[in-house]
This record gives C-alpha cells, sequence and structure tokens, in this order.
C-alpha cells in the first residue's frame, strides 16, 4: 500500500469534502473560507460566465438563511442568485461574489475617521433597510463587513438572522458574537432580542472604528447612547443612530451629547473656520476704527 | 425549492452497508466477509497502536494483532458494538485494551497459534512504515490510532480507486490523480497535460472523473467500517474535517 503523508492525507481530506458540482451549472475555484454553517467556495457560474460565492451548508436548515437574504434587495445585502442540492444531498446556495477587505482590516489599514464613519453610516442604512422589512441580523460584527474598492459596504452572514417577532429559540439560546452581542442577547432572553440588539451592535462597531485613542467626546457618546445597558436607552433605529453620526461628520449637534456653551463654539468655530475669520477680521476693523475715531 | 434537511443533514448515498453489524450476521459467509473487511481497514492501526501504546516488539505486536482479530471473529466481539455509546473505532480500540492487557497479564499464553498465522497481513510494509515515518510527537495515543486509521482508509481507497481504473481501462485517470493528488510535487494542468499527451480540458475531466471515483470509494469504506447511519454521518464530518453542527 502507498505510504500517505500527512499533506497528502489533508489534501485527499479536502478532495473528499470538496463539494461534487456535477450536474450544477457551477465550477469549483477555490475555498474561501468556513463559519459555522458550512463552507464558502468561490465558483463560476459557466452559463452566465461570472464568479460566484457559493455556501455548501453543513446540513443546519439553510432555508432560512438564503429566503431571508433574497427578500431583501439592497445594496448594502449581499444578493443571493441561486439555491440548490449537491448530489450528495447537501444544500447550497450561490450569492454574488463580494471581493473587498474586511471593515476590521479595513480600520488597521489607516482609513482616515470621517472614512471609517462613511462606511458605518452606509452599515447603518442596510441595517436600518432590513428591520424595515422585519429581519434581525443578530450577529453585526466588523468580520461580517465588506467594503469594496467603491466604497460599497454589503452586510453578510445572515446564518443566524431571524424574520419576525417569534423568537426561534428556546430561552437560553445565545448566538451571536462576545463583545458586540447585546446584554439581552448574552442572556439568552431571546424574547427581548429586537432591532434595538442590532442597534447594540452597530454601537459596538462605531465604538471599534472610532478607535481607542482622541476619540472625540461626541463621538463617543454616539455609541455610548448606542450601546446603552438598557433597550429602551439606545437609539429608536439604525437609521437614528446614522442620523447622528451624520451630524458629527457635518459639525451639528448630536443628539446623545449635551454641549457646554465653549464646546458649541468651539464645535462651530471649527465647523465655520472662514467664517471666523471673516467675523473676526471684521470685528478687528470695526474695533480699530472705533480707536482711531476717538482720537 | 429548498428541500427538508434533517438536523444532521448531510446526507451521503451510499451503496453498501455496515459490515460491523454483518460480523454478527447468522450466515457464515457474511461473517467471514465482514470480518475481512474490518480486518483490512483496521490491522494496520492496530498492529502500529500496540507497537507504541505498549512498547511490544515487531514479533509480540504481529502475535497480539493475530490474536485479536482471531478471538475477535470467534468471540464476535465486534457485534456487541452499541452506536449510541460512541464510535466504532473508539468501541474497537478498548476492545483492544482490554485484550492486550489481559494477554500481556497471562504472558505464556501469548504463544497463542504457535506460529500458525490466521491471518496474511502485510506486518513488514507497516513496520517500515514505523520505521520511516516517526509519530508527530505531542499526539495523544487516541489521536494516534485516529489518524493511523485515517490513513489506513485513505490508503486502500487509492489502492481500490487504481484497481477499478485499470479495471476500466482508465489508467490515464488514475495516473493523473496520483500525480496531481498523491504527489507532493505540485504540478499544473499543463504540465500534466503534456505529461500525458492530453488536452487541458481532458486533464480536468479526467481528475474529475479520478476524484469523483475517489470520494464515493471513501465514503463506501466509511460506510462499511461504521455503525449506523448516524455513526457514518459523524465519522464522515470527523474525517471530512467539516464540523458536527
Ligand atoms: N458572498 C461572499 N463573497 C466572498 N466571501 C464570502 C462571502 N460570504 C462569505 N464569505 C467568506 O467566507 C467565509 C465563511 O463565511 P461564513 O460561513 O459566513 O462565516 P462565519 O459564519 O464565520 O461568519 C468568511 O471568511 C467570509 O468572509
Amino acid at each position: 500500500m502507498r505510504w500517505l503523508g500527512h499533506k497528502t492525507l489533508e489534501h485527499l481530506r479536502e478532495v473528499v469534502e470538496a463539494p461534487d458540482l456535477s450536474g450544477t451549472k457551477y465550477r469549483l475555484i477555490r475555498e474561501i473560507g468556513r463559519g459555522g454553517m458550512g463552507i464558502v467556495y468561490e465558483a463560476e457560474d459557466v452559463e452566465l460566465d461570472r464568479r460566484v460565492a457559493l455556501k455548501v451548508l453543513n446540513g443546519v436548515d439553510i432555508s432560512g438563511e438564503a429566503r431571508i437574504l433574497a427578500r431583501l434587495e439592497h445594496p448594502g445585502i449581499v444578493p443571493v442568485h441561486d439555491v440548490g442540492t449537491l448530489p450528495d444531498g447537501r444544500v447550497f446556495y450561490a450569492m454574488k461574489l463580494v471581493e473587498g477587505t474586511r471593515l476590521d482590516r479595513l480600520a488597521q489599514s489607516g482609513a482616515s475617521l470621517a472614512d471609517r464613519l462613511r462606511v458605518f453610516q452606509k452599515t447603518c442604512e442596510a441595517v436600518a433597510f432590513a428591520h424595515s422589512h422585519g429581519v434581525i441580523h443578530r450577529d453585526l460584527k466588523p468580520e461580517n463587513i465588506m467594503v469594496g474598492s467603491f466604497g460599497e459596504v454589503l452586510i453578510m452572514d445572515w446564518g443566524v438572522a431571524r424574520r419576525g417577532p417569534q423568537p426561534d429559540a428556546a430561552p437560553g439560546t445565545v448566538m451571536g458574537t462576545a463583545g458586540y452581542m447585546a446584554p439581552e442577547q448574552a442572556r439568552g432572553e431571546v424574547d427581548r432580542v429586537d432591532e434595538r440588539s442590532d442597534g447594540y451592535a452597530l454601537g459596538a462597531i462605531l465604538r471599534f472604528l472610532a478607535g481607542d485613542r482622541e476619540v472625540p467626546r461626541r463621538l463617543a457618546a454616539i455609541s455610548a447612547k448606542a450601546m446603552a445597558t438598557e433597550p429602551g436607552n439606545r437609539y429608536v433605529s439604525a437609521q437614528d443612530l446614522g442620523a447622528d453620526v451624520a451630524r458629527f461628520l457635518d459639525g451639528l449637534p448630536v443628539e446623545a451629547y449635551h454641549e457646554g456653551i465653549f464646546e458649541r463654539l468651539a464645535r462651530v468655530a471649527s465647523r465655520n473656520q472662514m467664517a471666523v475669520v471673516l467675523v473676526a477680521a471684521y470685528l478687528l476693523m470695526r474695533v480699530l476704527l472705533l480707536l482711531f475715531t476717538r482720537r | 425549492m429548498i428541500p427538508a434537511c434533517d438536523n444532521l443533514g448531510v446526507n451521503f448515498p451510499s451503496t453498501r452497508r455496515s459490515a460491523v453489524f454483518a460480523t454478527g450476521s447468522a450466515d457464515a459467509g457474511q461473517r467471514r466477509q465482514a470480518f475481512e473487511v474490518l480486518v483490512e481497514a483496521y490491522w494496520r492501526p492496530v498492529y502500529k497502536y500496540i507497537r507504541l501504546k505498549w512498547g511490544a516488539s515487531g514479533d509480540e505486536a504481529q502475535d497480539l494483532t493475530q490474536g485479536f482479530f482471531t478471538r475477535a471473529i470467534e468471540k464476535s466481539f465486534f457485534a456487541g458494538y452499541e452506536p449510541a455509546k460512541g464510535s466504532f473505532r473508539t468501541f474497537l480500540r478498548a476492545c483492544l485494551e482490554g485484550f492486550v492487557a489481559n494477554e500481556r497479564k497471562s504472558a505464556q499464553r501469548i504463544k497463542r497459534g504457535g506460529g500458525t498465522e490466521v491471518l496474511s497481513l502485510d506486518f513488514e510494509s507497516a513496520e517500515g512504515e514505523l520505521r520511516q515515518h516517526e509519530p508527530p510527537a505531542g499526539l495523544s495515543m487516541e489521536d494516534y490510532f485516529r489518524q493511523e486509521w485515517v490513513r489506513s482508509l485513505f490508503g486502500l481507497a487509492v489502492e481500490s480507486l487504481r484497481e477499478e481504473c485499470a479495471a476500466r481501462g482508465k489508467q490515464a485517470h488514475f495516473g493523473l490523480f496520483e500525480r496531481y493528488d498523491l504527489d507532493e510535487a505540485e504540478a499544473t494542468y499543463e504540465e500534466l497535460a503534456r505529461e500525458f499527451g492530453l488536452s487541458v480540458s481532458d486533464v480536468t475531466n479526467y481528475l474529475a472523473f479520478a476524484r469523483r471515483e475517489f470520494r464515493r470509494i471513501v465514503l463506501d469504506k466509511l460506510r462499511e467500517t461504521t455503525g449506523d447511519d448516524q455513526e457514518f454521518r459523524s465519522e464522515a464530518r470527523l474525517l471530512l474535517g467539516v464540523d458536527p453542527g
């Protein structure tokens, strides 16, 4: 019998595991990665001559994920093209192949705060869209957000997303990622998990994006509000959260922070630098004129 | 429409039946055949395990391996396997532990068999593998046994594929598989096309065929050497590296 070394065994394991795509219109290119629900491959749709991402599921009922995604048509949500069954019975679905940088990597790559916040706003918009269709993501985190080369944002991994108010899990079930999970979700209070739990995760993402050095107070206040322990103290919607970040970017007062008079002046001054210079010059002229006319 | 999946999901179609349960069959022919299947799949891991775990000499390990399987056949050990309690692989290892402990306690009985080789097994090659390939440091004996079992299963599957391809006049299919999937030196499809005098698209198709057959053979062998369907699936997931959900 031929000796099979460690490397060969690993390779053969992959050969056996590789999905048999015969009988489908897809041709396997490579494995992209694997997660809790299955394995994601890059494949070619031979009929349409385009690359897609194929997610082959371990077997947990997937109809959820594909169906939820299929009805969420939004530029910020990965579109599903197709679902099918492999000869071995495993279920797969084809979706847009997302090429870009994961948000966690983008943040490390030195993108400016303003750029990071614009990505965040788009994330809020996509989440708000899902919420308006009654879908809660439940596992929002930087690793699940991709940023394309044109700044487009795509939210992925809707594997534990839920539609409708009806809890699908037994009380005590915890799905999500520590650090991004709202307290009520971490405690497994499944009937209390709602849109605002996603809002908490968005707050944690914002805090992550703001970094940990010299975070402007008003921005820190926004993430703190989004991450309030009590859901009732958070932003009412992802839209509101995104809007507050927009106000921060525009140098307007934010909902999350009550500023003192000097902070207000400083903010207005920094927002309207040109106007401030002009007004100051004008005032200076007046004072000088006054001084001269007095003589 | 998405067909409903049971919660275990992976549904590997397989033409084979479990040999584990056939060892308890009333039909002597079926029993013998079932044992052959199991001995073939497990004797190498068993032999190596004895050599390493108890530091047995080659001769002693040969006797113990022969003795273990002979006794298992005589006493229908394997028919007592209960899938609910764990994998057959673990059950077999537990049987082996008990057997070796007993045999070593009464060292005289080791002379059993007295040279009559019941099973013809290629101990020399197993010994050669042990000599040439040190087991990785830090591996537990349990993991070692599993690893050797996987190696044995894949090794047998490669041999079956070779025979099957030869019988069907598809030597080039196997040759490509051997070069591309077994050799550690990497070759591109273009290089292989030149080497085999084929077009690149033939290389693609031949390889796809060989891999598909290989996959089927591996799953068939797994099916034969595990107990019930559930164990088969969970071992498949383990073997295929897919986490049991
Ligand atoms: N549509 C896609 N395009 C490109 N890569 C994807 C796509 N969907 C998932 N991936 C990648 O595949 C891997 C596994 O995805 P997934 O199963 O969703 O993982 P997890 O459950 O760990 O989030 C991840 O690395 C993810 O970035």
